[in-house]
């Protein structure tokens, strides 16, 4: 049962990769466009580190943290869309009438989720490394960094399969990004929170759990060991985690009813 | 004549479909105010970086640039409209009925300058609200505006030539990227003299720095290379409506 458990497990990872892989657009936008907005901030905001306070002489390794966070909330739209599409032509029914498990389906499909955003984070750490960037945490620190990425990508992942299973439309989960995209960007992703000028906006980063996740990697790029920008990183990526993926089974425990 | 009864047929019929479906006018409407909010908000403490000269204040400083992103995004969120059109076969029936193609092209370009018209409105609004000073008198604030306008012209004439010629939604973004580039590779959160390195030297040559500084001048109301700027948009439409009507050609052979 356990093997059985595990070929299904398998057979579905490799089939979301496969299926990602295969639209190149899913691969090469969620990898390419947090890069240019890296490269367009790092240029246009290195003055900004003339500012007293500001914790770090090179805005590159400052913004670096953002494309982990981005990227990870692309592929969530990508990998929740391609899960809509299943419910949307039958594919979900037909599976339903084998002996498939329901986690298998939903361990399956966030198993590809991870494996992809573990890809997307080694290339955004190398691309840093190779523009000079050195992490202050070493060498362990980059393990850390992608044990992260791996939490936040499964995170988000559940999130995703959550709004796809629970609407069963791509369009819906698509209709998420606007969504992220502002937790995103009402966070501390380009000034550190103590230096964000007008009250509102600092208030809003503080209590906005994106920001967290981005200080947690920014802190093993430019300060090195800060257990507590760690522990909330890891605290809030998993906690995430953990409401996302029971949201998830339990939607898709609904659907395969309605199926 | 013609012409012009093709054009607000296709202008009303755009607009009609953008301002009842709240999927296509929401979009395009929040994604300006959510970046002047995060870069207005988020980024004004800048201004006090050292050099940083800009009387009007840095939330000024941002809305020019916002407002200058909106027209060109409100462009091409139009030629998005337009791919979808060809895509339901709406745009082929529309070549046979209408007498005088060109004013499809005409047509377009109106209703992408009204629906951005309605977000320049919002921004301005939610900016003033927002505590920004504006320095310029009316004829200034009428010039960046009119500005403003004709980046909106030459952007929906860029996505309408590239629509066009692809008649695919796949094509988004061939008609958004090189928009996004040729915006954000320009002086967006400092003056072009706090630039260093290759983004200095991209700005340097790249003509939206001219368009964004002289609108930011005009805002200020210490009007600076406002010929120059109109100069660059007003020859980029002109290059722009042959691209787009030799679009609208290649739509007619393809049939």
């Amino acid at each position: 049962m356990n093997e059985a458990f595990a070929d299904q497990v398998v057979l579905l990872g490799r089939r979301s990769v496969v299926r990602t892989v295969r639209q190149p657009a899913n691969v090469v936008f969620p990898l390419v466009f947090p890069l240019l907005i890296l490269a367009v901030n790092a240029g246009g905001l290195d003055a900004a580190t003339r500012l007293p306070g500001f914790p770090t002489d090179s805005f590159v390794a400052f913004a670096l943290a953002i494309p982990f966070i981005q990227g990870a909330l692309f592929a969530t739209m990508n990998a929740g869309t391609d899960l809509a599409r299943d419910i949307q032509t039958g594919f979900l029914n037909r599976l339903s009438l084998t002996p498939m498990r329901g986690v298998a389906l939903l361990t399956g499909q966030l198993g590809g989720v991870v494996t992809l955003g573990l890809v997307q984070a080694v290339v955004y750490l190398a691309v840093g490394l190779a523009v000079g960037v050195r992490l202050e945490s070493g060498p362990l620190g980059a393990l850390v960094l992608l044990a992260f990425a791996l939490v936040v990508s499964l995170g988000f992942g559940a999130l995703g399969a959550f709004a796809a299973l629970r609407t069963g439309s791509g369009e819906a989960v698509q209709g998420l990004f606007p969504v992220f995209f502002v937790f995103l960007f009402i966070s501390s992703m380009n000034m550190p929170r103590n230096l964000i000028e007008i009250d509102w906006f600092r208030v809003a980063a503080t209590v906005n759990p994106v920001s967290y996740l981005i200080e947690c990697v920014r802190s093993l790029i430019i300060t090195g060991w800060d257990a507590e920008a760690l522990a909330l990183g890891f605290g809030i990526a998993g906690a995430i985690t953990i409401v996302a993926v029971a949201l998830a089974a339990v939607s898709l425990r609904t659907r395969l009813t309605r199926s | 004549m013609r012409a012009l009864a093709v054009a607000e047929g296709v202008a009303w019929r755009t607009l009609h479909n953008v301002f009842t479906n709240p999927s296509l006018f929401i979009p395009s409407l929040l994604f300006p105010l959510f970046f002047f909010v995060a870069f207005a908000g988020g980024l004004s403490r800048v201004e006090e970086v050292p050099g940083f000269d800009f009387p009007s204040g840095y939330t000024a400083f941002q809305f020019v640039f916002v407002l200058l992103q909106s027209a060109a995004f409100g462009g091409v969120f139009t030629g998005f409209g337009i791919a979808r059109d060809f895509e339901s076969g709406f745009a082929r029936r529309l070549l046979l009925a209408a007498p005088n193609r060109t004013g499809i092209v005409a047509g377009y370009a109106v209703a992408a300058l009204v629906r951005w018209l309605v977000t320049a409105a919002i921004l301005t609004a939610v900016a003033l609200i927002a505590g920004m000073q504006v320095g310029g008198d009316g004829v200034d604030l009428f010039g960046l505006y009119v500005l403003a306008l004709v980046v909106n012209l030459a952007a929906i004439l860029w996505a309408s030539g590239v629509a066009m010629r692809l008649r695919t939604m796949q094509a988004g973004p061939v008609m958004q990227m090189p928009v996004f580039l040729v915006l954000f590779f320009a002086p967006v959160y400092v003056p072009l003299s706090l630039l260093e390195g290759w983004i200095h030297a991209l700005a340097a040559v790249n003509p939206v720095t001219r368009v964004l500084e002289a609108g930011r001048g005009l805002l200020d109301g210490s009007p600076t290379d406002v010929g120059p700027a109109f100069a660059v948009t007003i020859g980029l439409a002109l290059v722009l409506s042959v691209w787009a009507l030799r679009g609208l050609r290649s739509a007619e052979r393809a049939g």
